[in-house]
């Protein structure tokens, strides 16, 4: 095993952990953090693929992990403010049709 | 440990399921890549003297693929626009006392986390930094202060803060679709000015990405100001 | 690589997965919050050791601190406008 496998692997569950989370968590606010975890276990992955070039890293997934980071706190700041919003409207921090 | 797992176990298992399926796929297609692959690393090379800078990353990231960060900087703006359409501003007016360590520490910290954005801006062009380094640098101090002394920003709807709010994405699109005229493609910087070009972009775009991330962090849309 | 190198990354790497299982199953929503900022910051090292600078300085400014204090902020109004609703783990 390698190191950028290693931490392939990592990222991978990392993904997974996020996933079940976010299926079968119903708080809204877990969600997010779900969500974000599966952020970065993606953006672990492909680090890690670039590392494969040696001892430079192939810059580009560099650059998209950069800009997925920026993307990932946008979605996350706009995900928290319309969770305020689902509150003040039910009365809970969760999607009507998940409470049973 | 986890409620639903105990009152409906049925779609923990089944999730769980799901998720070492996709888990498993997941390893499976990792371990079938070739453990050596330079992927892009030899073009952005070869080409990375043509670009404006000497850092890889910065070239990708302003050069090469800098319609894909032209783009975020717009996703930027708009997650603020949708959280502007929620709700207005609603700052706590200190309900807890900060106290003289805080704020003595936040009179230190803002100005050289200020600083520290300017280095890392500048540095980008050359090392490992940039726009957005530096940028979320200073939503970092500007978040502080919010959280210490809401009034120190005197956030307000004016003119003023929309200006600075575009003026990073409007200028890297007018850079980019001012070349047009010039008779090359979409950002394709004449070679001979690239470099200031991703600077002043850059620059732009550090401000904006500071202040819409400090927003977003207030969370609602401040109240209508004067023209200032 | 060395020995150490391989107890360093796996350290890093079994922790970076502990963490995240309870960043998204903790049993209270401070604590899920506190072990992502932690996982932003563990994050940061692992960029490092993957020979990314530029994405740990923004891992590290955005996952930890804007994402963090984003998360906090947005608790602390949940919990002021349903006090004691939303403080324990009644959303799993």
């Amino acid at each position: 095993m390698s190191q950028y496998l290693w931490y392939a692997l990592v990222g991978t569950g990392l993904f997974s952990i996020g996933l079940l989370g976010l299926i079968l968590q119903r708080h809204l606010l877990r969600r997010v953090l779900a969500l974000n975890v599966m952020g970065t276990g993606v953006f672990l992955i492909f680090v890690a693929l670039a590392r494969r070039a040696g001892t430079l890293p192939d810059p580009v997934p560099h650059a998209m992990v950069l800009t997925g980071l920026v993307v990932s706190v946008s979605a996350t700041a706009l995900g928290l403010v319309l969770i305020g919003r689902v509150q003040r409207l039910h009365g809970r921090p969760e999607l009507p049709e998940d409470e049973s | 440990m986890m409620a639903p797992e105990r009152f409906r176990p049925l779609a923990g298992v089944l999730a769980a399921l799901l998720v070492t399926g996709v888990g498993g796929m997941l390893v499976w297609a990792l371990r079938s890549l070739p453990p050596e692959a330079s992927g892009l690393s030899a073009q952005v090379r070869e080409r990375l003297p043509e670009s404006g800078v000497r850092a890889e990353v910065t070239a990708v990231l302003l050069n090469f693929r800098g319609y894909d960060t032209l783009l975020e900087m717009a996703v930027l703006l708009a997650a603020l626009l949708g959280a502007w359409h929620l709700g207005p501003l609603r700052l706590s007016r200190g309900e807890v006392s900060r106290g003289p360590v805080m704020e003595s520490l936040v009179r230190f910290l803002v100005p050289a986390m200020v600083l520290v954005t300017g280095y890392v801006l500048w540095r980008g062009s050359h090392a490992a930094g940039g726009a957005f380094q530096a940028g979320a640098l200073l939503a970092g101090a500007g978040v502080l202060l919010l959280v210490v002394r809401p009034d120190a920003l005197a956030l307000r709807d004016r003119q003023g803060l929309r200006v600075l709010l575009v003026a990073g994405p409007a200028l890297f699109a007018l850079v980019a679709g001012s070349v047009l005229f010039a008779g090359r493609a979409l950002l394709e910087y004449p070679p001979e000015h690239s470099g200031s070009l991703i600077l002043l972009i850059e620059a732009a775009s550090t401000l904006s990405i500071g202040i819409t991330l400090t927003l977003l962090f207030a969370g609602g849309r401040p109240r209508r100001g004067g023209g200032g | 690589m060395t020995p150490l190198d391989w107890l360093f990354d796996g350290l890093l790497g079994t922790t970076l997965l502990w963490l995240g299982w309870r960043a998204v199953f903790a049993r209270e929503l401070s604590s899920t919050i506190i072990s992502f900022i932690g996982l932003g910051m563990l994050m940061a090292l692992a960029w490092v050791r993957l020979g990314a600078p530029d994405v740990a300085l923004a891992e590290a400014a955005l996952g930890g601190g804007v994402t963090g204090a984003l998360l906090l902020a947005a608790l602390n109004r949940l919990e002021r406008q349903a006090p004691g609703g939303g403080k324990r783990d009644d959303g799993a």
